[in-house]
């Protein structure tokens, strides 16, 4: 078991346990920051598999973004008089069933699969460029798509999250 | 690549061991004396009042809604800093076109008040001539 | 250090993202706050950008990572007009719980 080994099921233990509490957690709030140390943990193997670039923008958009707007969307969504952050669950055994299916499944097909590999490939150097490179020429088109779907999110969410000003004035 | 980002792993670990090595210090060290007014939320001298996790302003969410969004174009932004100089003109009209989407989900967020923090209007302190009494305006804090 | 992308199988990553996904099912399926669900899709996204750059990574092509901007671009607009709905609904049912609203249930 060298250090890489070591580094590999350190991050895929922090990934998991941290993803287990998420999903168990009574309390949201420990939920919405158990999901930090996930997304820590995805980005620590991105960097193991020589992704660079995209383990920082892991960082960027789903720790500096996603997850504060979750935290946000617990915030504004609790009761403030009887504060019910304690959540319950329910469809415990149909859940469970159709979850040890799909997981079976999803394990079986990567055991048994012979997957091709390119033997002895050599690492990407800096992914940026060429992430950069692709965008700019083979991606251009989902590129610029890209932007417009975001234009639409932003409207759209705008637009529902905004308070109806002629109601409700209050607080 | 990978022994770069041992080093900020690196600087991560030493970072937790010193908020980690802080809080065992100061439990171990500190006297163990609890009592119900010590325990109780600092609110500079006042009794606290109701709950910490209080429920935000919906106004909160639109910003934060157009920080990630933006957040998203920056990341974009990013990869093609690196080309640019190779690409020449083409990127950079790409990247106007990019720009200019996003900037009319800006412009809509501007023009329809989102960016706006509406305060309530300011009530001056009136003064009624013939009961020479000043009236201080009764304002919630937002 | 000497560092192979070889030391580890491909199939373990493929494990972890495995493992990570059945625990966000878990989640969407009886979890009973509308954002725990929202978390947990998050959660299954992440699983499969990490099952993507494994793939890429194997293969020494980069066009999968190109994929994982993209699905985190989506997944970053699914998140903003998701909880703005989640918004929506606590403003008029004062609930987030997925039992509770079923105005549209038969």
């Amino acid at each position: 078991m060298n250090l890489v080994d070591i580094i590999f099921y350190f991050f895929a233990l922090i990934t998991l346990v941290s993803a287990a509490i998420t999903v168990y957690s009574r309390n949201i709030i420990y939920s919405a920051f158990s999901l930090l140390f996930t997304f820590f943990g995805v980005a620590g193997i991105y960097v193991l598999l020589n992704a660079d670039f995209i383990a920082v923008a892991q960082i960027l958009i789903y720790v500096g973004g996603i997850l504060m707007l979750l935290v946000f969307g617990v915030m504004l969504t609790h009761k403030v008089i009887n504060v019910e952050i304690k959540t319950g669950i329910l469809n415990v055994v149909p859940g469970s069933i159709i979850t040890a299916i799909i997981g079976g499944t999803l394990c079986g097909v990567f055991v048994v699969t012979d997957w091709f590999i390119v033997e002895g490939v050599p690492p990407i150097k800096s992914t940026t460029t060429e992430i950069g490179t692709m965008f700019m020429t083979k991606y251009l088109l989902p590129f610029e798509i890209a932007s417009v779907v975001l234009l639409v999110a932003l409207i759209g969410a705008a637009y529902i999250a905004r308070r109806d000003k002629s109601k409700n004035q209050s607080a | 690549m990978l022994t770069d980002f041992g080093k900020v792993f690196i600087f991560f670990l030493i970072g937790g061991l010193f908020v980690a090595a802080g809080l065992i210090a100061a439990w171990v060290i500190r006297p163990k004396r609890w009592y119900p007014s010590k325990l109780s939320t600092y609110e500079c001298g006042e009794i606290p009042v109701g709950d910490a996790i209080v429920k935000f302003n919906i106004r909160f969410y639109v910003i934060a809604l157009i920080f990630l969004i933006f957040d998203v174009e920056v990341v974009f932004l990013f990869p093609w800093a690196v080309v640019f100089k190779n690409l020449g003109m083409f990127a950079f009209i790409e990247m106007l076109v990019f720009l200019s989407i996003l900037f009319v989900g800006y412009a809509y967020v501007w023009v329809k008040g989102d960016l706006e923090w509406d305060k309530p209007a300011p009530q001056l302190p009136s003064i009624n001539s013939k009961q020479l009494k000043i009236s201080t305006p009764q304002t919630t804090p937002d | 250090m000497n560092f192979t992308l070889t030391d580890i199988p491909l199939n373990y990553y493929l494990g972890l993202s495995a493992t990570l996904f059945s625990i966000g099912i878990v989640g969407v399926l009886t979890r009973r706050n509308a954002i725990i669900v929202f978390i947990c899709i998050e959660m299954m996204l992440n699983s499969v950008n990490l099952t993507l750059v494994a793939f890429s990574a194997f293969l020494g092509n980069p066009t999968g990572q190109i994929l994982v901007f993209f699905v985190m671009a989506v997944a970053a607009a699914e998140a903003a007009v998701g909880l703005a709905i989640i918004i929506a609904m606590f403003r008029n049912k004062m609930t987030v719980n997925i039992d509770e609203i079923n105005i549209m249930k038969w």
